[in-house]
């Protein structure tokens, strides 16, 4: 087959959208503006920052002072996060509760907490990495001053029951806050009805550029302020607006909040091809939930093979993908997600996640199921572990078992 | 982070892969737990390495280091052999990342593991000469 680009992390960031290009192009240029100064080229920008506001809460239900923008998913995170500890401590209450696979901007953030006198609970997952409503209800104590639980995975694309944890929230008069990062604009999103009191998103990962995100934040939660400064974003993350990137956010969200289910049917049409023709290889797994993921997120296991080798032979490939292994995690340890939901670090490290977005077409799913089986044939004929699990395991050099 | 020209060139094209079925020495280090595993085979002729092969599970700067190591040995005598130090992998490498830097440790024991092996099957004992292998576990690179 001939050779080809296939960009498939779109769960590490992606391609600002042509649509949002053009909308931001003009506030680089003509409408550069402070959105604070008086004369009509700032009311303009502040007019221009207002509508991006409508649009971002239009798209997640929520009320047009409920969404503040920030420089991303992380910044969001941990805002939200200690922002709701500071609050809490006040109070007394000084427990979080989160889960063992969240984003590490959420992991450190509670880390950082524990350091400051803070106990968090991380609730276990399971084997599709999941926790259940009832988990978190069990979990909440009279000193819990918030809930922490990311919408879906951004390894595995499992996506939590949401809206139930909400509820339990709620019931029990416990903030709730999820990083959404990699659900907005992939699933349906409302705020009110999900019960969701924060919310964490970022541009990068719905076609707008780096370094803009939002947080939603419900009418009568009050967080400490973020950045001291100006007045901008109703003098709590202080800071002259990034206009251009306000204004690709409210266009990138605009653009992927439409026609969700009938753009996730046909994504997950060719997820689910993609996914079965890899689990043909011998000794695969799928990581996550077979049905509750997001449509663009496929993470399999293949024993015998090292992540990131893989990685970069499917590069030399012009396959652009991702990994749970230690090498690519930068540290000794594979993902701590595929670890949760109870794989061997033997078989953590051989995980390969692809991600698309909507534009994916059949030929880049045929090809990538032409190169990666070849991949990892040509991995494990160099692998003294592949050599010992056939060896023990009486298989054949290409993983089927022998007669 | 960034990989040298070399590193990646040794990557897609590894040199010496495979195995030798009567080596004179073989020896295997790593586990699969911290993603790295290699093997080495020597054939060794008149204290001459006339003949290496490698089997490496692990990242592209283990096999990297791996095929290097491989080549920086081949044809030398075995007192030379003895001395390749990971630096000398890194330097043949233009370079390691930071994180990478085990791996170059990792194709320095391979080398010494299998050299010790054939002194042993020699009735040399291998330690006063090649040192002491350290068990992958106790590896301080690993915290590089």
């Amino acid at each position: 087959m001939e050779k080809r680009f296939v960009y498939a992390d779109n769960a590490a960031t992606t391609q600002v959208s042509q649509s949002v290009l053009n909308a931001m192009l003009p506030m680089f240029t003509e409408g550069f503006g402070n959105a604070s100064s008086i004369y009509k080229l700032g009311m303009d920008a502040a007019k221009t920052v207002l509508a991006s506001r409508e649009r971002v809460a239009n798209a997640l239900g929520a009320k047009v002072n409920e969404i503040y923008f920030t420089a991303g998913g992380s910044e969001s995170d941990n805002w939200a996060i200690k922002g709701a500890a500071e609050n809490g401590a006040k109070k007394g209450k000084k427990h979080i509760i989160t889960t063992a696979v969240e984003h590490h901007a959420v992991l450190h953030t509670c880390e950082y907490l524990e350091k400051h006198g803070f106990e968090v609970t991380y609730l276990p997952v399971d084997e599709y990495g999941r926790v259940t409503a009832e988990q978190v209800a069990n979990a909440i104590r009279e000193d819990t001053c918030l809930v922490t639980i990311m919408f879906a995975n951004n390894e595995i694309g499992t996506i939590m029951p949401i809206k139930e944890i909400g509820a339990v929230c709620h019931e029990k008069k416990v903030i709730f806050h999820t990083d959404a990062v990699q659900a907005v604009g992939h699933v349906n999103i409302n705020v009110k009805e999900m019960n969701i009191d924060m919310l964490s998103l970022s541009g990068h990962k719905l076609h707008a550029p780096k370094g803009v995100g939002a947080l939603y934040i419900r009418t009568g939660i009050t967080l400490p302020n973020l950045i001291a400064g100006g007045a901008q974003e109703r003098g709590k993350r202080a800071g002259t607006e990034n206009v251009p990137g306000i204004v690709g956010l409210a266009q990138a969200i605009t653009d992927a909040c439409k026609d969700i289910d009938e753009k996730n049917a046909k994504l997950s049409a060719k997820r689910d091809r993609l996914i079965e023709g890899i689990l043909k290889i011998p000794q695969t797994r799928l990581n996550g939930h077979p049905t509750q993921r997001l449509a663009g997120n496929a993470n399999i296991s293949i024993r015998g093979v090292e992540g990131e080798s893989m990685l970069l032979m499917l590069d030399l490939n012009g396959i652009c993908a991702s990994s749970g292994s230690a090498c690519t995690s930068g540290s000794l340890d594979p993902s701590h997600v595929l670890l949760a939901i109870g794989l061997p670090h033997e078989i953590a490290h051989g995980s390969l996640r692809l991600s698309f977005d909507e534009d994916v077409t059949d030929e880049d799913i045929d090809y990538i199921l032409d190169v990666v089986p070849n991949v990892v044939a040509r991995l494990r004929a160099m692998s003294p572990l592949w050599e010992r699990i056939c060896k023990t395991e009486n298989l054949n050099p290409d993983g089927t078992p022998k007669e | 982070m960034i990989y040298s020209e070399k590193v990646m060139d040794h990557f897609a094209n590894p040199r010496n892969v495979g195995e030798i079925e009567d080596a004179d020495g073989v020896g295997e280090v790593g586990n699969a737990k911290c993603g790295d595993i290699m093997k080495m085979y020597l054939k060794i002729d008149n204290g001459i390495i006339t003949d290496v092969k490698f089997k490496t599970f692990g990242c592209g700067a283990a096999v990297a280091t791996s095929s290097m190591a491989t080549e920086l040995i081949k044809g030398k005598p075995v007192e030379e052999a003895v001395k390749l130090s990971n630096k000398a992998v890194i330097e043949a490498l233009d370079g390691l990342p930071p994180a990478k830097l085990h791996c170059s440790v990792l194709a320095e024991q391979a080398t010494k593991a299998a050299l010790s092996d054939y002194y042993r099957r020699n009735g040399i004992d291998p330690e006063p000469i090649v040192g002491k292998i350290e068990d992958c576990e106790d590896c301080e690179s690993c915290g590089i």
